[in-house]
């Protein structure tokens, strides 16, 4: 088991990926037997670059992409430049690290219920200081060029890329050089960024890409916050890829396709940012920049930071508010009434949902953290860690836009005639778990100190009897806390799950952003509630219970 | 789904023979009711809502009490596979026995059936009992189902109608037909907005446009002609370019449906939203999503209408028992609880003029909610175009308005 | 092999990384002697420490052989060896009790009343009354004693100490140093210790082997 253990990981995250993309390529150019599609030509492409809008669908998700990752890296660069290792970072990191657990549709819809125009903010100060007794006219959702949309994504994306920042800091030891830095006489920022950046950035390099990646090819955001007329490309695909007409299902690949070619076209995009801010910034160096008086820039990077968490809070709150609200009419700031009465009607309705998303994240989840520990446990013992290629295959399901492969999956079920069972979509959603899992549990795993093994060896003790006595309870907090990243990975899950789903195993997820179009504020609150309550209970559970077990363990109670 | 269920309807439908089926003699009520007795009806029916199985639920519970007859609900998700199974059946040469006694059903499914044969006949509807106090004069979805004629095929059971609804409480006049909401629009730009397609709030707003705007009413009976689909759409495409400046964001945007619609409205970003059912507002209002102040409205020139009604397979076991059930369905009784909003809330099939007084006055008396038109305000009803219209009309939407500038 | 002498002996043990030769030794550690390794950061003392104890990274290739009271341990895994391992930390199991620490040492064989066993030692260990207490709690000295008995009862046949005394203050480690000595004298236990610090050396009473100066 534990020799084969790297492979089978390989195995659960390559397979689904490479068959999934071949399952869309196919179609895309007419091959697709049961519907039909027994030979191969260009007509599904033809017929995608036939709609209306295409162009203009395809650029969005292009800018989407860029935009969202460029203003991401720079705000996260920025924050961790102006004020790591002070007061203001310690506080902020506690602001920023439970927003990764929040899924993306509830805080986009929270995002909506608080920017519209007759949204939350705009209530609160009508009609006292805008006039306004009734909303403005103004299109800021789903706005054309789809700036909601991209705020929404950065918003989203800093806390992911801020943790996985903070995670490669150390190794780029920052505090000498900056200190050194700073008695040259250069700012916080030019400091960080001439001497720290350089090593931080390649190491936090593949995580961009993601962002990247998935910005390019958002589907729930984008959805709920974006365009449309026309929506990104992700968001049509979606559509035709559920539409009763079968027959839509070529060009649907098609479109996956060319959303696989935006996706690499971004990242060739990004690769050629990268060198010419590479360059700029070795540049800057050689002029002796200094940027001494960089309080206001400091100032800024933070209230970004503050402003965008804050945003999601604030969203979400609002969220919960409507959930009980009873009449609540612009331009009140708050309801006329609270009521149950929502939550009464729905909760019969929830059962399903919160059963299917409950089995499919704690099965995929307890999946991919034996196999994640497996492949550590296998790593310790010999010493061989995969390096670059196995972070290379970690980051794969997160490099390839969603779309591309689990469209291609989709068919592979429709075609072979099976009913897209529970276990296919714990299959799926294990593609997305696993690698999140992995990164969460690979730091603390590899940092214990291994004299405790040594010690318990040497003690006459066999290995895997050390293992569970020793090496599991030691790493409990660290393994239940890569559970509740896993578990709300799949919590907050969408496309794969409709895709795959069907229909016929509905999550908060999918539920969810079905609602969204339904617009029914107060029952969008309520799932979008629940939604934020599951993986909310699972990072509580994996505090509470080291905590509970270990209570009278002072060494356990922190990070080990 | 539903393109495979309808290429396999069509292929099972090729390969079954036709065969003939069972008459039942409704000139003798007494023995129908005779032959019932004991019998068990297996309803297929949409079974998405609660109201809506203990409705059927209760019908069941009469049936039973009076008759003898068992009603057991087979709750739906879509009505179309009930269809493919009678398509199966008959290619299976069960001509009787069939699983299926009875179908809720309108519109294609049922010009489907029809069209394959798969209905009981000779036409029986009409000949029911309580078909004397149906209203298929002044309505004629009843005798008219999307365009398919009925023939007394189907027994109507309920009525849809668009209706439009508005806050009273902004003290705004409102318009009294499309072209009337075009105007309106100009003087309220970015106050009226409706789903995009192909949502079906959305696409039947643009049939509504449609109907109003044609020259030739008839020409949309007949299914789309593309010689002359661009003649007979100019003046509807006119006034839609007409209003689409003046909508809500510019139509830059639309809402995905009618509860983003009535959300809308409640958000006070538009003064006018629409539904196709008359209770929409009153139950809004209800669950507190809308202020009481609310009110329902409808063009004097008519709107858009349709009705449901209940179809017997040819090849159903309990005919009689069917029959029956589709009769009480029909009857003042079961009407008058189907239109009441504490339990359903559709507007009923009847003729207020045909009922006894006590009857009338049940009905008149029922409390439809502050926001619901009485029977006799719902105005005339429009006929639905041919379902071939809808689709080329939708294509067209996209083509024009799909891509904002 | 019955020809080796009883203790921990060393035989031609040589430790190459690479090519190149790290660590060449033969020594023969009676029962109850010191045999303190002395050198350099980097000369392979702890190198030395982890081929003895079975813990050699695959980076090393060693040859030679290690006896232990007359058995060729040499390639067996690490937790048949009974060799006994101690660090500059107590290393105490965190997620355990003091006692429950001891209890995880005692062989399966040891007796039927385990949990008096390590009552017994750490009385033994001036640490009575310590079995429920968080390791997290103890003072340095105490952790020290405490380890120190989790290897005792795990019955081993030799000691192997890694720089053991160097994270004590001055008075303790006297203190410690003795207990340790002490305790594996009265047991008999050949006893290897890696230190960089003379008086460790001193204070083992036994032979002194440099390394990196061969």
């Amino acid at each position: 088991m534990l020799r084969a253990a790297p492979a089978i990981t390989i195995l659960v995250l390559l397979a689904p990926v490479l068959f999934g993309l071949s399952a869309t390529l196919l179609p895309a150019f007419g091959y697709l037997p049961v519907l039909g599609g027994t030979g191969f030509s260009l007509a599904p492409f033809e017929q995608l670059l036939a709609l209306p809008g295409l162009l203009r669908s395809s650029l969005l998700s292009l800018f989407a992409g860029l935009v969202t990752t460029l203003v991401s890296v720079i705000v996260v660069g920025g924050f961790v430049a102006s004020w790591s290792h002070t007061r203001v970072f310690r506080s902020l990191q506690h602001l920023l690290s439970p927003l990764l657990s929040v899924p993306h549709a509830a805080a986009a819809f929270g995002l909506a219920f608080l920017l519209a125009p007759s949204g939350w903010l705009m209530r609160v100060v009508s009609p006292e200081l805008t006039g306004f007794t009734r909303p403005p006219d103004w299109l800021i959702v789903n706005d054309p060029v789809g700036i909601t949309m991209m705020a929404g994504l950065v918003a989203k994306e800093l806390p992911f890329l801020f943790l996985v920042t903070l995670a490669a800091l150390p190794q780029a030891a920052p505090r000498g050089k900056t200190a050194i830095a700073a008695s040259l006489g250069y700012g916080r920022i030019a400091g960080f960024l001439h001497t720290v950046w350089p090593q931080l950035y390649p190491q936090i390099r593949l995580a961009v890409f993601a962002v990247l990646a998935y910005a390019t090819s958002v589907v729930d955001v984008a959805i709920i916050l974006g365009p449309t007329q026309p929506a990104p490309l992700s968001a049509r695909l979606v559509q035709m890829m559920n539409d009763p007409d079968l027959s839509l299902r070529f060009m649907a690949s098609a479109g996956a396709v060319l959303q696989l070619a935006i996706t690499l076209g971004a990242l060739a995009i990004w690769l050629l940012l990268e060198r010419l801010g590479g360059g700029a910034l070795s540049r800057l160096a050689a002029t002796g920049w200094r940027f001494g008086a960089d309080q206001a820039a400091r100032l800024l990077f933070a209230g970004l930071v503050v402003v965008s968490a804050m945003a999601i809070f604030a969203g979400l709150f609002v969220l919960a508010l409507w959930s009980v609200a009873g009449n609540w009419q612009f331009p009140d700031a708050l309801p006329e009434s609270l009521t149950l009465r929502t939550w009464e009607r729905q909760l019969s309705m929830l059962g399903r949902p919160v059963l299917v998303t409950l089995l499919v994240g704690l099965l995929s989840t307890l999946v991919a953290l034996v196999l994640a520990v497996a492949c550590l446990e296998r790593e310790a013992r010999t010493g061989n860690t995969g390096g670059n290629r196995a972070l290379l295959f970690l980051y794969a399901p997160l490099l390839v836009p969603q779309i591309a492969f689990v469209f291609g999956l989709q068919l592979f079920f429709l075609a072979s005639g099976l009913n897209a069972g529970f276990v296919a979509l714990a299959m799926v959603h294990l593609v997305f778990v696993l690698p999140y899992v992995f990164l969460s549990l690979s730091d603390p795993w590899r940092a214990l100190d291994v004299r405790y093994l040594k010690v318990a060896r040497s003690l006459g003790v066999a290995p895997n009897h050390i293992f569970w006595r020793i090496k599991l309870p030691i790493l409990l907090r660290p393994l239940l806390a890569a559970a509740a990243v896993g578990f709300a990975v799949s919590v907050s899950l969408y496309l794969p799950t409709l895709l795959i789903g069907a229909g016929r195993w509905p999550t908060l997820a999918t539920e969810a952003v079905a609602l969204s179009s339904g617009g029914d504020r107060r029952i969008i609150g309520v799932y979008a509630f629940v939604q934020l309550v599951l993986p909310g209970l699972g990072f509580a559970l994996a505090t509470l219970v080291p905590a509970i077990l270990h209570a009278r363990r002072r060494d356990m109670s922190g990070a080990s | 789904m539903r393109l495979r269920t309808t290429a396999f309807v069509s292929l099972l439908a090729i390969l079954a023979a036709t065969a003939p089926s069972a008459a039942v003699d409704l000139s003798n009520w007494k023995a129908v009711e005779d032959a019932a007795r004991g019998q068990t009806v297996y309803f297929n029916a949409w079974g998405g809502a609660q109201n809506i199985n203990d409705y059927i639920a209760w019908a069941g519970g009469i049936l039973q009490e009076r008759h003898g007859v068992t009603v057991v609900h087979v709750k739906l998700e879509d009505t179309a596979s009930a269809v493919a199974k009678v398509v199966a059946e008959k290619a299976a040469g069960k001509i009787e026995g069939g699983s299926i006694d009875m179908i809720w059903i309108n519109g294609e499914n049922f010009a489907s059936m029809k069209r394959q044969q798969l209905l009981l006949s000779p036409g029986w509807a009409d000949k029911l009992p309580n078909w004397q106090y149906v209203d298929h004069e002044s309505k004629p979805t009843i005798t008219v189902d999307f365009t398919v004629p009925v023939e007394g095929l189907e027994s109507p059971w309920g009525m849809a109608k668009m209706v439009f609804f508005h806050d009273t409480a902004r003290g705004l006049e409102m318009p009294d037909s499309f072209s009337g909401l075009v105007d309106w629009a100009k003087k309220h730009p970015g106050r009226f907005t409706y789903p995009s397609p192909p949502d079906f709030i959305g696409s039947s707003f643009l049939k509504q446009a449609l109907s109003e705007t044609v020259a030739d009413p008839s020409v949309l009976l007949l299914p789309v002609n593309e010689a002359n689909f661009s003649q007979v759409t100019e003046p509807f495409f006119a006034k839609l370019d007409e209003l689409h400046p003046n909508l809500w964001r510019a139509g830059r945007t639309f809402p995905k449906n009618k509860e983003a619609l009535r959300q809308l409205l409640s958000d006070n970003e538009i003064d006018i939203a629409l539904a196709f059912s008359p209770a929409e507002a009153s139950n809004a209002i209800a669950n507190g999503e809308l202020p009481d102040t609310v009110r329902s409205f409808v063009f004097s020139g008519g709107t858009l209408g349709n009705t449901h009604f209940l179809t017997v397979p040819f090849n159903a076991t309990a005919k009689e028992g069917a029959l029956l059930l589709a009769n009480f369905l029909a009857s003042p009784e079961a009407q008058l609880r189907k239109q009441d909003p504490k339990i359903w809330g559709d507007p009923t099939v009847l003729s207020m003029e045909k009922l006894a007084a006590p009857e009338r006055a049940a009905f008149e008396a029922l409390d439809l909610g502050v926001a619901t038109l009485k029977p006799g305000e719902l105005g005339a009803t429009l006929n639905e175009p041919h379902a071939t219209w809808m689709s080329r009309i939708e294509e067209e939407w996209v083509r024009r308005y799909g891509v904002a500038n | 092999m019955s020809s080796q002498p009883s203790g921990l002996v060393l035989d031609h043990v040589v430790i190459r990384i690479g090519e190149r030769p790290l660590v060449s030794l033969s020594a023969n550690i009676a029962p109850g002697e010191v045999l303190a390794v002395m050198g350099a950061s980097g000369s392979g003392k702890s190198t030395l420490l982890a081929f003895v104890g079975g813990f050699l990274e695959p980076a090393f290739a060693a040859s030679g052989s290690v006896h232990l009271d007359g058995r060729d341990i040499t390639s067996l895994p690490a937790h048949e060896r009974r060799v006994g391992l101690m660090f500059q930390d107590a290393l105490l199991f965190p997620h355990m009790s003091v006692g429950g620490n001891l209890v995880f040492a005692l062989r399966k064989s040891a007796g039927t009343n385990r949990r008096e066993l390590a009552e017994k030692a750490l009385a033994e260990a001036g640490l009575e009354g310590f079995f429920e207490r968080d390791p997290a709690t103890l003072s340095g000295g105490q952790k020290a004693r405490a380890a120190l008995m989790r290897v005792l009862l795990s019955q081993p046949r030799a000691l192997l100490l890694d720089e053991p005394f160097s994270k004590l203050d001055v008075a303790l480690k006297q203190q410690i140093r003795s207990f340790v000595f002490g305790e594996a004298r009265i047991r008999g236990l050949p006893v290897l210790m890696v230190t960089h610090d003379p008086d460790d050396a001193n204070a083992a009473g036994g032979a002194v082997v440099e390394l990196g100066a061969q």
